[in-house]
């Protein structure tokens, strides 16, 4: 009786290099699969889509303008509540059945971004355009909020 | 991976102009391929699409709108679009359509007539 008994090295399992195979297989799959829609499945760590926001502000107005390509009108919601603007909306599927996606990095669901105006604005005049793929929400200011020129008199 | 429309990245960093990627999906069909593009930001006469030894490259040249005033919030990029794909053979480079709509471009990418399976009817 021997206490090692011999062993064919490709035999040999050792845990340690278990765990090294099933990092590759790790590594593979990430390369071979599109990076983007299998981390989009996982669906907690996105949950929706958030599109880039720019903010502008002069004498009468907020603007804020949103990157949303693709989107129909009816599909984005504008709202404002206490001061703060928020756009929401939903990209539906455009994909006929039968087609694979081979690779799918656009965003399809539900989105919603919220900003918290800087001023006070007058919620019944804000008005939206949308072109290009991008939507302009222009936002007046409240009467209070625009900055006013006080006449000293100095006697 | 074995697919008709393969990204090429190894010729961007020769450029002077600064470019982003847009994002991409690529549908694949039974005779071609369709690929959409989001430029926001880019109209039809900013869009740019070359195909050249069977690579396919497309350029989005963004017309923002102008905004009066003082920016106090920035997300969006400054920078064009730009993305090449490598074609596959099978596709015919001549037949390749484009349309952009909304800020997204999509692109119809329809196999070369040799290529496309079809059914021989036996007499």
């Amino acid at each position: 009786m021997s206490l090692i008994r011999y062993q064919s090295p490709e035999l040999m399992a050792w845990p340690s290099l278990d765990r090294w195979s099933s990092l590759r297989d790790d590594l593979n799959s990430l390369f071979e699969l599109p990076l983007w829609s299998s981390i989009a499945r996982q669906g907690q760590l996105f949950s929706g889509w958030s599109p880039a926001l720019d903010l502008y502000q002069n004498n009468d107005n907020v603007v804020a303008v949103v990157e949303l390509p693709g989107m129909g009108r009816k599909d984005v919601e504008i709202s404002l509540h206490d001061g703060t603007l928020t756009i929401s909306g939903e990209r539906k599927s455009e994909s006929t059945n039968g087609d694979k996606a081979e690779r799918a990095e656009r965003y399809i669901g539900k989105f919603r971004r919220s900003i918290t105006l800087p001023t006070g604005v007058d919620a019944n005049k804000v008005s939206a355009s949308y072109r290009n793929g991008i939507l302009t929400v222009t936002l007046p200011k409240a009467e209070e909020a625009k900055p006013k020129q006080i006449q000293v008199n100095v006697d | 991976m074995n697919t008709l429309v393969r990204e090429n990245r190894d010729i961007d960093h020769v450029q002077s102009e600064q470019f982003v990627a847009p994002s991409a999906s690529v549908l694949e069909a039974a005779d071609g391929c369709t690929l959409e593009v989001e430029m926001p930001g880019v109209n039809k006469e900013g869009l740019e699409i070359s195909v050249e030894n069977n690579e396919l490259t497309i350029v989005g040249r963004r017309s923002l709108p102008a905004v009066e005033g003082t920016l106090i919030h920035r997300e969006s990029r400054q920078e064009s679009y730009r993305r090449t794909f490598e074609l596959d053979p099978s596709i015919d480079a001549n037949k390749i359509s484009a349309k952009i709509d909304q800020g997204v471009v999509t692109l119809t990418l329809p196999k070369a007539e040799h290529v496309k399976p079809r059914k021989i009817t036996v007499s």
